[in-house]
């Protein structure tokens, strides 16, 4: 009897839980047919983030990912291609003056924006204006002093001092001015893709512009998907939801199969073991022969080893391999060797060691990874290296704006092509020097190759500044690290930018 | 009536301290708002401009009477994060899924767990006890983001059931929606199962010895009777309060599931905006499960009434 009144009840809580459960069935059935539906507008191809773009106003202070992004919808009047260098764009010629003042371009001719409406040298003028307003944090434009229009097709932009590098702000995306109450949240550009769809959070859908002025073969829709965890993206890429996905670890990169094809290029960054050349908490770092003897001590091919596969490019500067700037003949400064290190640690007066922190920012395994393979490394010379891990918005107050630490391990990528942008960090006085690196003879040389208008003196001036930092160990600079890129194997095309860009009109479908 | 009004009161009085503490708690960590939306390159300038725009320049106190004085005419303020959307509209694009999720995955709470609560407690120390019970110890012990890696493998990607990340919000299209929480929800109800179960078994058991038992057989009643009318009702009065508890828990939003299977609910937008220290997003965030621990908290005091005659408030 008892027996008989249980299974009752729980017969009774089965029917219960079984109808929800058909309910769930039904519910299932409906949505197959309505997602079915909705698969016909979902983009050709399926671009995974592992970040969430949260403004499509390109004249906003934006990250990476957002330059990225937007590198498909807003062009300026020059563009930069993938050998980092600068074409003309919504311009099709430009002339700069003998003394590098007065830059003059000429509007293509036949460009539009994506609502039809042509490109005039006033929407030019505004968009300059409404940036140097609108960005707060790059100064890049306020050495203007000032842009004319002698006619609807010709812009004039007069600097206040000489500056061939100039040129590389006006990537600067131009805008539409009849537009102007939208801008920041239905911004109207002139790029191979527009904007049909931004779902907070979600999604970001664009579609191949019919108009642009170039001849356009490549897929015709795409939408980028905001995957907040770099696990929950790979997941989605195994499950074949995605088609793209950055930043793969090389072990995720091997274990994919061949729905993917996977392409190995470099993140564009200077990865590195920054250190504090003024650290009043550890004087030993103050000391250059005490930097030089990081240098010979950390393996910088054991770091690239365990996590690049060996497939990143060493540094021993803050240089980008893959640009022009580049100089190759600091690459051998420094070997790996520990009887050196205790040399040098032994003539400065830290024959015992000494101890520091490295600060690093906890978000990125990559950099706690390789803080710690750093942290063993110097174990062998007697060099204590302490972890302490912060979180990034702390570690941009704390760190890069207080410059309160004694070491940290992060990566710069070149927001800007220009050369003048990424040296400025070790100029005496700049407000991003977060090394505190100062060099009397380097504040010169920068001066002169900022003022230079010949590219061949340039070029030598940047190397004689990069130089400088390998030799006076201003950090211990590692590589520019690999990256592994998943593309799906019905599509061919992926091309690595050496800046923030992804471009969407090489990808096409494959044969 | 009276009831009613200290309850009211109360609600409030716990919102006020609650919002009030979680205000001072942001600006004792550190991390600058305006620091994490400029990012490294800003300007000194750029900085002060945007930490005034937010009013970051005012003091505390101040500050949070602003904020209050909005917070209770509905109004929570911009985003930091983003800059053309309000807190309300973000919130209000990510409730509707976590409370879709957190219905769904109540009624599975409730549908498996009572029956097996019930065996375990009828067969107690006998075979299907034994099952049930190692099958909730190994559920609890299993964390929840491996868990949710586990039915993503198995139910995704082996078997193909769903796709991993073919989530669509409710608002675009609502049974596809449901469709993709079916496994997520099971994700979030295992553990909760488990516990749910291990309490039912114990309260029940525990009832079964009492006085008023043995009384209710010699009445005459049958075991029928006495487990519907007398056992089972008094033992449901402990897990009430435990239940509750977890439709609290899952209505404020899995901050782990959603994260593994790419849900956008309350719980991802609460760990987005405290990463990017979108400080007005937070407190809404916090306020929003607050109301609900204390509402549901509400709720249960209601229920007891029903559940048992001896507990009346006047």
């Amino acid at each position: 009897m008892k027996k008989k009144s249980v299974t009752r009840i729980f017969s009774a809580v089965m029917v219960v839980a079984m109808s929800t459960a058909l309910c769930a069935c039904t519910g299932g059935s409906s949505g197959n047919s309505s997602s079915g539906n909705n698969s016909s507008d979902t983009p050709e191809f399926i671009f995974g983030m592992s970040q969430t773009i949260t403004s499509v106003d390109p004249h906003e202070d934006t990250d990476a990912a957002t330059r990225c992004v937007l590198f498909n919808v807003f062009e300026g009047l020059v563009k930069p291609t993938a050998e980092g260098v600068l074409v003309p764009a919504v311009a099709s010629d430009y002339v700069i003056s003998d003394d590098a003042t007065e830059y003059t371009f000429t509007i293509r001719e036949g460009i539009t924006f994506h609502d039809g409406n042509p490109v005039t040298a006033s929407d030019v003028k505004y968009s300059l204006e409404r940036s140097a307003a609108t960005a707060s944090g790059s100064s890049a434009l306020s050495s203007v002093s000032d842009i004319s229009v002698p006619d609807d097709s010709t812009v004039v932009i007069t600097i206040d001092s000489p500056n061939s590098e100039f040129i590389y702000n006006l990537t600067t995306a131009i805008l539409e001015e009849s537009n102007d109450a939208e801008q920041a949240t239905n911004p109207i550009g002139t790029g191979p893709f527009m904007i049909t769809e931004f779902e907070e959070g979600e999604y970001l859908d664009m579609a191949k512009y019919d108009g642009y002025w170039s001849e356009l073969d490549c897929i015709d829709s795409c939408r980028f998907k905001f995957i907040d965890s770099a696990t929950t993206a790979y997941t989605e890429l195994e499950s074949n939801a995605i088609d793209c996905l950055q930043y793969l670890t090389y072990e995720q990169a091997e274990a994919l199969g061949d729905d993917y094809n996977i392409i190995t290029t470099s993140m564009m960054l200077i990865h590195g073991l920054f250190l504090n050349n003024a650290a009043e908490s550890c004087p030993a770092l103050q000391d250059v022969r005490v930097r030089q003897a990081l240098n010979y001590a950390i393996d910088r091919d054991e770091i690239n080893d365990t996590l690049f596969a060996g497939e990143s490019q060493l540094i021993q500067t803050h240089g980008y391999p893959r640009v022009a700037w580049y100089n190759s003949d600091t690459a051998d400064t420094y070997t790996y060797d520990t009887v050196k290190a205790k040399e040098l640690l032994k003539e400065a007066g830290y024959e015992d060691g000494f101890t520091f922190t490295i600060k690093v920012p906890k978000e990125y395994d990559q950099h706690v990874q390789t803080a710690e393979i750093i942290s063993n490394q110097l174990s062998k010379i007697g060099v204590t290296a302490k972890l302490d891990k912060v979180e990034w918005t702390t570690w941009v107050s704390d760190v890069y704006k207080g410059r309160d630490y004694e070491a940290t391990v992060v990566g710069f990528d070149a927001a800007s092509l220009a050369p003048s942008t990424w040296y400025v960090r070790y100029y005496t006085t700049s407000g991003n020097d977060f090394t505190n690196f100062s060099n009397e003879e380097y504040d010169k040389i920068y001066d002169q190759a900022v003022a230079s208008i010949d590219e061949d003196e340039k070029m030598e001036l940047y190397g004689q500044l990069q130089q400088i930092l390998a030799e006076e160990a201003a950090s211990v600079f590692i590589e520019d690290p690999a990256d592994f890129v998943a593309l799906s194997a019905d599509f061919t095309g992926y091309v690595s930018y050496p800046l923030s860009a992804i471009d969407l009109t090489t990808i096409k479908a494959a044969k | 009536m009276r009831y009613f009004l200290k309850k009211l009161s109360s609600l409030i009085i716990t919102l006020l301290v609650i919002s009030l503490l979680s205000f001072a708690a942001f600006s004792v960590i550190p991390g600058d708002a305006a620091l994490a939306k400029l990012g490294t390159d800003a300007t000194p300038e750029a900085v002060e401009q945007l930490r005034e725009k937010y009013g970051l320049d005012k003091p505390l106190p101040e500050r949070y009477l602003k904020w209050l004085a909005g917070a209770v005419q509905g109004d929570f303020g911009a985003s930091y994060r983003y800059s053309t959307k309000t807190v309300s509209e973000l919130i209000a694009s990510r409730l509707p899924v976590t409370v879709i999720m957190a219905v769904m995955s109540f009624i599975i709470i409730i549908g498996v767990s009572i029956p097996l609560g019930i065996i375990a407690a009828k067969y107690s120390h006998k075979p299907p006890d034994t099952v049930i019970n190692v099958g909730s110890q190994v559920t609890m012990a299993i964390p929840s983001f491996f868990l949710g890696i586990i039915i993503t493998y198995i139910f995704g990607i082996i078997l193909n059931l769903f796709k991993a990340g073919d989530y669509i919000s409710p608002q675009k299209d609502f049974w596809a929606c449901v469709r993709y929480l079916i496994f997520p929800s099971i994700a979030v109800a295992l553990p909760k199962i488990a516990m749910v179960v291990k309490y039912l078994r114990n309260s029940l058991l525990a009832e079964v010895n009492k006085d008023y038992v043995r009384t209710a057989y010699s009445k005459g009643n049958t075991k029928d009777q006495v487990f519907k009318k007398h056992i089972f009702r008094n033992a449901l009065i402990p897990v009430i309060t435990f239940v509750a508890m977890v439709a609290a828990e899952i209505l404020a939003g899995s901050l782990v599931i959603e994260q593994v299977f790419g849900i956008k609910g309350m719980g991802n937008l609460l760990v987005t905006s405290i990463s990017s220290r979108d400080y007005p997003v937070v407190q809404a965030a916090v306020i929003y499960i607050t109301s609900v621990v204390v509402i549901i908290n509400f709720a249960v005091d209601i229920l007891y009434q029903l559940a048992d005659p001896r507990v009346r408030y006047s």
